[in-house]
């Protein structure tokens, strides 16, 4: 387990930062666009979309760095995995562009308005779904020989990329619903926090079904958990989800506007943790490693200077767009 | 229902419709950043409120425009992985790292600011609002800069070596980055934005002056466009002629496809204006021509000699009829921007630039034409870089994913489907707000204010609260 700071290494793990800080961000969106079928339509549909139409744009940014990151660090990578997951990720592009463009075009149609809702709705899902089944299927391996994608066009089509799907959808609702506990009032607070307790416990479960089932698809994961002395580490992650869990429900009966939000992200911040356990140092297992699909160190080196000096200010920013929205949103705009 | 067809044929076909249609948002939005940030600047300087309604007016327009771009643009960054994984492999150390320095300086940068840009201004105040504008116009821009330096490494380039397993190694990113055609693209292209951007305001500022010669804001926006049209559209042309002496330095096939030379010329070559290239017989049939004119045009010599494709390998031919026509479309509808541009410079200096009537029908006609002269310029030099990805060092037909055609197909009819959609839908919201003139007390893109109800044009805000009263 000693990790040599190598380029290699430090890009895995910016990678692994923005693909983490997209969920974060882009997590609570989607889920909301999860959760706009049961808000009831009006104030409380309206007050949910302002309450991230200032920040939607910039959370999606990250899933650009995410594709454009990959390509240029790991390019080997890249080619194989989006070949692989054709179809998935296709749906998951088209579903974000129907659901990124009814932020706007909801409030400059209210005749067609239900039609953008239900775009955004449905858009929402299939994009996190997506998203779910390409991670899923990566876990499960992808078929490459040489420098290419070997297999079939639906290898990534199994009960367990099914089951990281649905996870997927549950997790993203239930930050959706957190960060509605935190950003509104009233009759859709309320809402939240019911819909926030039902999410919760999908979302225990959903941990346990994906865990349980993920040591059994490779040997190798089995060994990354279980091995002697790793385990100490590795049981780390269930034990600290398992207190994530009693703080979650503890916060929820207390009414937490925040607590209930920011634990979620701390629940997704450990399936993250324990997706890298399960992966790392493979980039497409169940042969290609980070160091096989590398770029030259010329180009790691080039772009480590841009985002040493660029990730910081951007956090930066991103910081003060979300505070100058902070606070209770109304179903009126910004005043 | 596709297996007929050639895959890398079909994701060829992908790529230029998802790109096309990707293109025409950042070529509008370029320029409307920065016309919106000169609008406010002018509303702080002056205090006339105009400019503030006009900003507004435009502000509306903009957060469509810029939806749909970044929304067409994530496609892009994933379509290189789909369906061009060999190119994704093999030139992703050099392209990949380009994009990712326009993620992280522009693309964080215009989604950031955007949100205060557009929702922010009773929130942060003015000054800081304007800051916000102004970052997010300096991000279009900026993002020019990376996609197009990567876009001309594709077309010349340089500063790089290949390794065993086939992949462009950087060696010198200063060389890469300002590869030999790159400084020439960024200029024509922003210029281009800004020439289309212009037209639109200009189109707009026409349509309301014809119905109502006294509109303040249709003149104010009138006048700033065709000024805008008038220095920007000479410039244009001379930087477009740079842009093809350096095309013939560098990719001396390109021209030979835009020009449709197909025999060479040892002393002086003709200026085809019409005609129709034959490219399987290999020869200009029906053609127009001016003589030595083209060699007087490219080597500033009437009996300079040009070559012609019969001392190229017809392997390296691209599609020939396909530049020489998108090529003509580009230069023909720059010629009519120059002739708007002296029309209304004539009116301006006669004092009847909010007079002359057809002055105005003719600005209203040339609205659309930045589009179209941006999007077969953009055929002309990504269609003349054929049959290479990476001009002379990597095929195309090596360059695709190990493809299967109905996958390919059926995505591509997804992606068709989707964006006449889509997009069909916003460019009839964008053309909807077009067609509201502007007025006093401008709203902004701000959320079902009460403000809405208060407008000149009350019509939609009262609609829209009806709509919301059934719902509530």
């Amino acid at each position: 387990m000693i990790l040599g700071l190598d380029l290699p290494t430090i890009w895995a793990f910016i990678i692994a930062f923005a693909i983490f800080a997209y969920v974060v961000m882009d997590g609570f969106d989607l889920g909301i666009g999860i959760l706009f079928p049961v808000l009831p339509v009006g104030r409380e549909r309206d007050s949910a979309m302002n309450s991230i139409a200032p920040v939607w744009d910039g959370n999606e940014t990250w899933l650009v760095l995410g594709g454009g990151g990959l390509m240029a660090a790991f390019p080997l990578a890249y080619g194989m995995i989006l070949s692989a997951l054709y179809a998935p990720i296709i749906a998951m592009l088209l579903a974000l562009i129907f659901r990124g463009v009814a932020f706007e075009f909801r409030w400059r149609d209210p005749g067609h308005r239900a039609a953008w809702d239900f775009a955004f709705s449905l858009g929402s899902i299939v994009a996190t779904f997506a998203q779910g089944v390409t991670l899923g299927a990566l876990l499960q391996g992808i078929a490459v020989e040489g420098r290419g994608y070997v297999g079939g066009w639906f290898d990534w089509l199994t009960p367990f990329s099914i089951l990281v799907g649905v996870s997927l959808v549950i997790g993203y609702a239930l930050l959706g619903a957190t960060w509605l506990i935190m950003k509104s009032e009233d009759s859709l607070q309320a809402r939240c926090y019911r819909l926030a307790f039902g999410l919760g416990v999908g979302v225990i479960l959903a941990m346990a079904a994906v865990s349980a089932a993920t040591p059994f698809l490779r040997e190798a994961y089995w060994q990354r958990w279980f091995a002697w002395p790793q385990v100490l580490f590795t049981a780390q992650v269930p034990l600290l989800v398992a207190i994530a869990t009693v703080v979650f429900f503890w916060s929820l009966k207390r009414l937490h506007h925040y607590t209930p939000f920011l634990v979620s992200l701390g629940l997704f911040a450990l399936g993250l943790i324990g997706l890298g356990i399960s992966l790392f140092p493979y980039v497409v297992p169940p042969v290609v490693t980070i160091w096989d699909a590398a770029a030259p160190a010329s180009s790691l080196k080039f772009m480590l200077v841009g985002a040493v000096i660029m990730v910081p200010i951007i956090l930066a920013y991103t910081g003060y767009s979300y505070w100058v929205f902070r606070g209770k949103t109304g179903h009126e705009g910004y005043h | 229902m596709f297996e007929s067809f050639d895959a890398v044929f079909l994701a060829r076909l992908q790529f230029a419709f998802t790109v096309s249609f990707h293109f025409i948002f950042p070529s509008f939005s370029i320029g409307l950043a920065s016309y919106l940030a000169v609008l406010e600047a002018l509303w702080l300087w002056t205090g006339r409120s105009v400019y503030l309604d006009l900003f507004k007016y435009w502000l509306k327009i903009f957060a469509l425009t810029f939806g749909m771009g970044v929304v067409s643009g994530i496609v892009m960054s994933y379509q290189f992985g789909t369906n061009w994984s060999v190119f994704s492999d093999k030139a992703g150390p050099v392209i990949g790292p380009l994009m990712a320095y326009e993620v992280l300086t522009a693309f964080f940068l215009e989604a950031g600011f955007l949100g205060v840009m557009l929702f922010g201004m009773n929130r942060v105040g003015k000054s800081l609002h304007f800051t916000a504008t102004l970052a997010v116009a300096v991000g279009t821009f900026i993002s020019a800069f990376w996609i197009l330096s990567a876009n001309s490494w594709m077309q010349t380039p340089t500063g790089h070596a290949i390794s065993a397993s086939g992949q462009f190694v950087p060696e010198d990113w200063w060389a890469i980055i300002f590869n030999p055609s790159f400084p020439y693209r960024l200029v024509h292209t922003v210029f281009a934005a800004y020439l289309t951007t212009a037209l639109v305001v200009g189109g707009v500022g026409a349509w309301h002056l014809l119905r109502e010669r006294t509109n303040e804001g249709a003149r104010v926006m009138f006048s700033m466009a065709m000024g805008m049209i008038t220095v920007v559209a000479p410039l244009q042309i001379f930087a477009g002629d740079q842009h093809g002496l350096n095309t013939l330095e560098h990719q001396p096939v390109k021209v030979m496809a835009m020009e449709g030379h197909f025999k060479n010329y040892p002393d002086g070559a003709p200026l085809v204006l019409f005609g129709w290239p034959d490219q399987a017989a290999g020869e200009m049939k029906y053609s127009v021509e001016i003589p030595k004119a083209s060699s007087l045009i490219l080597k500033h010599a009437w009996d300079a000699p040009l070559k012609g494709f019969e001392s190229v390998d017809r392997k390296d031919w691209p599609p020939i009829a396909v530049v020489f026509w998108s090529f003509r479309i580009m230069v023909g509808l720059g010629m009519l921007m120059l002739a708007l541009a002296a029309y209304s410079l004539l009116a301006r200096v006669r004092k009847r630039l909010y007079d002359w009537t057809w002055l105005h029908r003719f600005a209203l006609a040339m609205g659309p034409a930045g589009f179209v002269a941006v999007i077969a310029g953009w055929v002309t030099t990504e269609v003349g870089r054929q049959p290479f990805t990476v001009y002379g060092l990597l095929r195309t037909v090596d360059s695709a994913s190990p493809l299967a055609a109905p996958a390919v197909g059926a995505s591509l009819l997804a992606f068709v489907v989707v964006y006449f959609i889509v997009f069909g839908a916003g460019v009839y919201y964008i053309l909807k707000l077009m067609s509201h003139s502007p007025h006093r007390g401008e709203e902004g893109p701000e959320r079902g204010q009460p403000v809405r109800a208060a407008g000149i044009t009350p019509a939609p805000a009262v609609a829209e609260s009806i709509a919301g009263g059934k719902e509530a």
